[in-house]
């Protein structure tokens, strides 16, 4: 078999190939929840509902998005410019981590200050953590794929390590976490009394930054170049390696951010279940928005609502909560072949 | 020098090769889908699928090598998965690789929590003993490390020999090689360059699964989530430092599990100086550091990564 570019179909049959997606990872699915003896009907209006069927549960699948739209836009950008960042839940928790240490009380600042150097803060530290792998690929040609998954196990193993150490709550009674944040470092709530906050708002402003940077400006020009065809864009006089490591700096700070938008606005302090993957799910999110950063934030809020919609579901309905984890992977491969069909047209011999 | 005497203690070199078993295998099946062009990223799911298929096998009453065996099935059809959507409809492979990681890591969750809806704490089987070998495992240290292992590990050491002997010295071994190197050079011969690297990245995928396999069935008893803890990720790293060779990767393997065995004795020996977690750190960081250190003289397999198009150059 081989495959023919097609000429370029219209809106509505562009749209047709993402739909089929959907449905071959729903059909998939039901499978799976037939096999755990419920009926795919009533889980799918389970799921739904308790993704967005009130207000708090609207909210609670805006709130579990924040974090996703920062990793997704951290793995788009990178994506794009084919820099390979799978670190982006390494550098989460690095984001994490500098939140803490500084916005437990060790900078005397009011808060429109504060927030806004924790938030570069944790920015820098992604960003260096990112740029190791980054200039290890450019200087030595290490493979940056296994550098940053690597990394992600170090420093999960750094921030157990701080939990039993330094960042030690004494007030934990031994639980591995940290002090809380000062009042003063933390993100306000949106909706009093909701847990929706305001990193949801600096979400959407990062989304926003990032597509005007991606679309209007000369860095976005050449990491869509390099990511292109590198030889090429060197050939054009574009400088290959400094665009990635600005590629790096830029992914790296936006993977801190949903660590810091996480502590300073929802947990308050740092556990080392501060995130239950996201750094992973950013790439799905990341791929399913095809690496447009404001088609991140319509992914996010999908790939959020599957997460909460399938807590709901799990507990009334009895079927494993990690039916989830199974839909957002389907969707990410469903969806790239999709688009590929888009695209090509499959010639049998 | 305490630190010193631990190498030279049996039960330690016994513990490197225990260490080393999985790792061989999970390196050895990514080892042959490069060499065949592709880069395999579903290494760290498929290693996920193959310790609960082989673990779940026993646990309904199979034997242990009927464990085996469907955890290397297991492994296969998430290898023709990985396969068919990167070598026909050449998808990245970065993306489709972590995509099967992350399928088959949550396809193994919830059929395990599907199963065995109420459990606590894991349930255990009872896994390959130790199995020494007549003569050879009455040699000091040597034989009793190398020749008083389970069957699945003396398993590992024949697979590294039996794929060395297929790399380089069959007809398949050649195709395979040059699917990875001169694709093109492997159609003109008549041989589909597609199936080539379609079986290897399976049978590459089976081998992993195995790897995984090793973990509930021979070194522990029981499945745990998260139990392969990023093997997969070492594995890819290994592979390089290997040199994309079987023999060299077995060395590679070797070395990496006396380390890791020797860190885990020095956590003992050392309790309370350092943080437990640096000596965990170290395997993650040596990987980094073999990578870096071979990295100038890497020369991948030239078309890996590249999807092949039959009359296309």
């Amino acid at each position: 078999m081989r495959l023919e570019p097609k000429p370029a179909p219209s809106l509505g049959v562009l749209l047709l190939y993402p739909l089929g997606a959907i449905a071959a990872t729903l059909v998939f699915v039901s499978l799976l929840v037939l096999a755990a003896g419920a009926s795919p009907f009533s889980v799918i209006w389970l799921v739904a509902k308790g993704a967005a069927g009130s207000q708090f549960a609207a909210l609670e699948t805006l709130t579990r998005a924040t974090p996703l739209i920062f990793t997704g836009l951290a793995v788009a950008v990178a994506f794009r410019a084919k820099l390979w960042n799978i670190g982006a839940e390494a550098q989460l928790y690095v984001g994490g981590i500098v939140t803490v240490v500084l916005g437990t009380g060790a900078l005397p600042l009011p808060q429109p200050v504060l927030l806004p150097v924790i938030a570069i803060a944790a920015m820098a530290a992604g960003a260096l953590l990112l740029l190791g792998p980054a200039l290890l690929k450019t200087r030595f040609g290490v493979d940056e794929v296994v550098t940053t998954l690597l990394l992600n196990f170090v420093v999960l193993l750094f921030v157990a390590m701080l939990l039993e150490g330094a960042l030690k709550d004494p007030m934990g009674l031994g639980w591995p976490q940290s002090s809380k944040v000062v009042a003063d470092a933390q993100l306000p709530r949106i909706v009093t009394g909701k847990r929706l906050h305001y990193g949801f708002v600096l979400a959407l402003a990062a989304a926003f930054a990032i597509w005007v940077v991606m679309k209007k400006t000369v860095l976005g020009y050449e990491m869509r170049a390099v990511g292109h065809n590198p030889e090429a864009a060197r050939f054009a006089g574009i400088p290959v390696d400094p665009v990635l490591m600005k590629t790096a700096l830029l992914s790296g700070g936006l993977a801190a951010l949903a660590g810091f938008s996480e502590v300073a606005g929802l947990k308050g302090n740092l556990t080392l279940d501060l995130s239950p993957g996201y750094g992973y799910s950013g790439i799905v999110v990341a791929m399913l928005a095809m690496l447009n950063p404001l088609g991140v934030v319509a992914a996010a809020i999908f790939v959020a609502g599957i997460f909460v919609g399938a807590d709901a579901m799990s507990r009334s309905a009895g079927v494993p909560s990690y039916i989830a984890d199974v839909v957002v992977a389907t969707a990410l491969l469903t969806m790239v072949t999709a688009i590929l069909l888009s695209r090509f047209r499959v010639r049998w011999r | 020098m305490e630190a010193l005497d631990i190498l030279v203690t049996t039960s330690f070199w016994v513990a490197a090769i225990r260490i080393a078993s999985p790792l061989i295998f999970a390196t050895l099946g990514e080892l042959i889908c490069e060499r065949a062009g592709v880069l395999n990223l579903g290494i760290e799911g498929i290693m996920t699928v193959g310790a609960f298929a082989g673990w779940f096998t026993v646990y309904s009453g199979g034997d242990l090598w009927t464990g085996v065996f469907v955890a290397a099935f297991a492994g296969a059809a998430f290898g023709l998965l990985h396969a068919t959507l990167t070598v026909p409809l050449g998808l990245s492979q970065h993306v489709v690789g972590i995509g099967i990681t992350l399928l088959a890591t949550s396809l193994t969750y919830f059929t395990y929590r599907l199963a065995l809806p109420q459990v606590t704490s894991p349930p255990k089987i009872e896994p390959f003993q130790p199995l020494p070998i007549p003569g050879l495992s009455q040699i000091p240290v040597i034989g009793e490390a190398m020749f008083s292992q389970t069957p699945l590990t003396y398993l590992a050491f024949v697979s590294v020999a039996v794929v060395a002997w297929v790399l380089y010295r069959t007809p398949l071994g050649l195709a395979v090689r040059a699917a990875g190197e001169n694709p093109s050079a492997v159609e003109a011969q008549g041989i589909s360059v597609t199936a080539v690297r379609m079986g290897a990245v399976m049978a590459g995928s089976a081998l992993m699964a195995i790897g995984g396999a090793f973990l509930t069935m021979s070194a522990f008893n029981s499945f745990f989530f998260q139990m392969v803890n990023g093997r997969g990720w070492i594995a890819i790293a290994l592979v390089v430092f290997g040199s994309w060779r079987p023999g060299k990767a077995l060395i590679g393997a070797i070395l990496f599990a006396a380390f890791d065995a020797y860190q885990i004795r020095l956590q003992q020996l050392a309790g309370g100086v350092l943080p437990y977690q640096v000596f965990l750190m170290l395997p993650y960081v040596l990987s980094i550091l073999a990578l870096v250190l071979v990295a100038r003289r890497a020369t991948y397999p030239k078309a890996l990564m590249i999807p092949y198009q039959k009359g296309e150059r």
